[in-house]
């Protein structure tokens, strides 16, 4: 049984984390493509068309990774977590099916004609194509979110007698406080990724004397979009939804922030620090007195309840696994807002071509968004254990009686394989596009 | 309201056949009848702007059936642990098929993906009809063995086969000689249906070479049915219950039979749609068909001890059904928009511009 549930964990886990380092970026890019669009639209300027054109290729490899990567994720509810699926399914479905039958119908039925219909529809059809991709993506994201959203902070339910849950309010899944917080922060954090992208490939551009014109146009861009995003990652949407952890999953929220013991007087916020769970505290801690309580509650001195007033049963299951995931999340969003504000400056001054070591650390950067989207999200999915609907329905008790430990390790070991021999396929091809880089204009 | 969400997951998923299926066959063509490159060009282009769209018919089906009848979905994808994993991983083989091979003009990556995408495909077909085979014969719900549940009277495990292939042992396999056999008629169907959507779609060099296939298939086909047909009641002995109470019902066996039996004119016919719609009918009755002789059930018990699943032991609370049907039906027009613009865009004959060459 143990081995059964970690195995359903492992496979859940490795193939999402798979999975989201796509739409990650595909979510944010197609945004910045259809601001190229936009912009050659009313501009008619080319460059602007073919810098659209060069990122419609990387979305496109993105893209097909993103569709092939994600059917497994519908398919893992019924397969491997089919007690979840029963009892919740009822409400659950409801925003999966809607998923289906609203964004990936639009997607895929736009994707082909933005992607090689514009010879053939013209270029204001060819614009609306790609705004309705970036619509079908959004909406996708939307409801996803609703639907963890739902497992996070349970609403418009009731529990029947054979603890299946039923839907009581329709309405109360858009309306749940946990959703708007949390999608603005994941769509921001996706168009955090795509900026860096956009701007690192602007900046190797540059770094490597080729394409420099799109290069400019590609940096300018990306810190552009990148500066705007990282800081709204942080402020409103990383603040919101900090205080709905605080709110409503209390225990969470002490152990992500690493508070074991309350403090009268104020929290201190931890920068640095190891979790010890057998002496609970924190080894070689830095710390910033009194923070803490002021960031959740605007006020130094409000008291936050520590990990030990609560029952360690109640505990996250994996107290340091959270700690870290929250840690990395912050400190690496902390460093690109650093990197994006910096940029932003040497670009207004323009110094920013001249400061070579900027490029370079843009460059290197690029990776930094992806982890910290990933570890965003184990944060909220670590946050939530042990519970797969928070309080109702442990994750213990969600997955397929019938499917055996044995079974799902060979699954597990199949997608470990297939998603390598993916992994190394879109390396390749992605290093084909960038290297070829945008068409020049042929005079 | 449950009935009404049976005929729309049945619709969605025969949908998904006529759609999908057409791409399976058209991977099963590439790989066995298509030798020269520009035919291979050609069936990828009939296919290239559509398949996606296809292939979201299952996604959104499945979602539609999760929605609907949550119990149906938890039990059917974990009973059916490996095939479906199987159907999955083959789903990604054909994609990447598909979409990578135009990435890099060699002929060794070509090779490469062509064979991806044709094996996937005849394997998907295969399997789907291996499926549809599994859930006509019922499985040991709740896996009973001398008398006893092994898992809750909704949850049962099959092995991928048992030692005799046999599906009318106690304890039954994915795969046995009944299973096997619809899983043919999948093969030999969708490759009938791929071929002519090849010649609908395309001028290519082959497809007065189809027609002679298509003819010569269908006989096959013929048998195959004929064979299916006389051991259906073998292990659905209550095949006909359905449709001696509503004989309304015989009009799908018989929409289907129109089908074969026209497709045999498939030489004579002057235009080039008029096979694909044939195809369509014998997938689109058979399918129907099918699920009538074992309606209300969706997958049959094959012991007396727990009952079979049907769409109200399965089905989502009323709330959540009654309010489902407002952004359904929402949805499902905007859906018709999208594939009517789709195939008003991409009609006519595929492999003349040069769309879609990824």
């Amino acid at each position: 049984m143990e081995d059964m549930i970690f195995y359903d964990r492992m496979q859940f886990a490795f193939t999402i984390t798979f999975h989201y380092l796509f739409p990650q970026l595909t979510m944010g890019l197609s945004l910045i493509i259809v601001y190229f669009k936009g912009k050659y639209l009313i501009k008619h300027d080319i460059k602007y068309n073919d810098a659209a054109k060069f990122w419609m290729k990387i979305f496109a490899l993105n893209f097909m990774m993103g569709v092939v990567t994600g059917i497994p994720m519908e398919f893992q509810f019924g397969t491997n977590w089919a007690k979840f699926s029963e009892l919740t399914g009822g409400i659950i479905g409801q925003t999966l099916a809607m998923e289906g039958t609203f964004s990936f119908f639009l997607e895929s039925s736009f994707l082909g004609l933005f992607l090689f219909g514009e010879k053939l529809i013209g270029q204001k059809l060819h614009f609306l194509t790609g705004f309705l991709v970036f619509v079908g993506s959004w909406a996708s994201g939307w409801l996803i979110i609703a639907t963890n959203a739902w497992m996070q902070h349970p609403v418009g339910y009731e529990i029947l007698e054979n603890g299946k849950f039923v839907l009581t309010n329709f309405g109360a899944l858009f309306s749940n406080p946990w959703l708007v917080p949390s999608y603005l922060h994941n769509q921001s954090a996706s168009l955090v990724t795509a900026s860096f992208v956009v701007a690192a490939i602007g900046a190797f551009y540059l770094l490597s004397k080729k394409h420099l014109e799109q290069g400019r146009i590609f940096i300018k861009t990306g810190i552009a979009f990148g500066l705007i995003s990282s800081l709204a990652v942080a402020f409103p949407t990383g603040d919101w939804s900090a205080k709905n952890v605080v709110k409503f999953q209390p225990i969470t929220f002490a152990a992500m922030e690493g508070i074991f013991d309350t403090e009268k007087g104020g929290s201190e916020i931890i920068l640095v620090g190891q979790p010890d769970m057998e002496l609970l505290k924190l080894d070689n801690k830095i710390a910033v007195p009194n923070v803490l309580s002021f960031l959740t509650y605007q006020n130094f001195t409000t008291e936050i309840k520590g990990l030990k007033e609560f029952d360690v049963s109640k505990w996250p299951k994996n107290v340091p696994g959270l700690y870290y995931s929250y840690h990395i999340m912050v400190g690496l969003g902390t460093i690109l807002i650093g990197l994006m504000a910096l940029s932003a400056f040497l670009l207004w001054r323009k110094h920013l071509e001249k400061s070579k070591w900027i490029l370079w650390a843009i460059m290197f950067a690029s990776p930094f968004p992806y982890i910290a989207n990933i570890a965003g999200w184990y944060t909220a999915e670590l946050g939530r254990q042990p519970w797969l609907v928070y309080n109702l329905l442990e994750t213990a008790h969600g997955a397929s009686p019938n499917v055996s430990a044995g079974n799902t390790l060979f699954t597990l070991l199949g997608f470990v394989g297939m998603y390598v021999l993916l992994g190394l396929l879109f390396l390749l091809l992605l290093g084909r596009i960038i290297y070829k880089g945008p068409e020049t204009i042929k005079n | 309201m449950e009935l009404f969400w049976y005929i729309v997951v049945i619709s969605m998923l025969t949908i998904y056949m006529l759609l999908d299926g057409y791409d399976f066959g058209a991977g099963i063509v590439h790989l066995f009848f298509a030798k020269k490159e520009e035919d291979k060009k050609a069936i990828t282009k009939a296919i290239g702007p559509f398949w996606d769209a296809n292939e979201v018919w299952l996604i959104a089906g499945g979602g539609v059936l999760f929605f609907a009848f949550p119990t149906l979905y938890a039990s059917s994808f974990s009973g059916f642990y490996l095939p479906l994993m199987m159907i999955l991983w083959l789903l990604m083989f054909r994609a990447i098929g598909l979409e990578l091979r135009g990435l890099i003009h060699n002929s060794m990556w070509f090779a490469i993906w062509d064979t991806a995408f044709g094996v996937a495909s005849l394997l998907l077909a295969l399997f789907f009809g291996i499926a549809v085979g599994n859930i006509v014969r019922g499985v040991n719900m709740g896996d009973v063995v001398n008398g006893v549940s092994t898992y809750e009277a909704h949850y049962f495990t099959l092995p991928l086969w048992n030692p005799s292939l046999n599906p009318l042992s106690e304890s039954v396999g994915v795969i046995d000689w009944f299973t096997l056999l619809i899983g043919l008629i999948g093969v030999v169907a969708l490759t009938i249906h791929g071929a002519n959507w090849i010649i609908y779609k395309t001028n290519s060099t082959i497809n007065s070479r189809l027609k002679i296939i298509i003819f010569k298939l269908n006989f096959v086909l013929l048998g195959l049915a004929l064979v299916s047909l006389s051991t259906w009641h073998l292990v659905l002995p209550y095949l006909f219950d359905n449709y001696i109470s509503h004989p309304i019902f015989w009009i799908f066996p018989l929409i289907s039979l129109v089908g074969l039996g026209g497709l045999f004119r498939i030489k004579h016919f002057k235009k080039d749609g008029t096979g694909f719609v044939f195809s369509s009918l014998f997938l689109a009755g058979g399918l129907a068909s099918t699920a009538l002789s074992i309606f209300p059930n969706f997958i049959p018990s094959r012991n007396s001890i727990n009952p079979s699943l049907n769409i109200y032991n399965t089905a989502a609370s009323s709330y959540g059904l009654n309010i489902g049907l407002v952004w359904f039906g929402i949805g499902i027009l905007l859906v018709a928009l999208y594939f009517t613009v789709q195939y008003r865009i991409f009609k006519g004959k595929m492999d003349e511009g040069d769309y879609g060459e990824h």
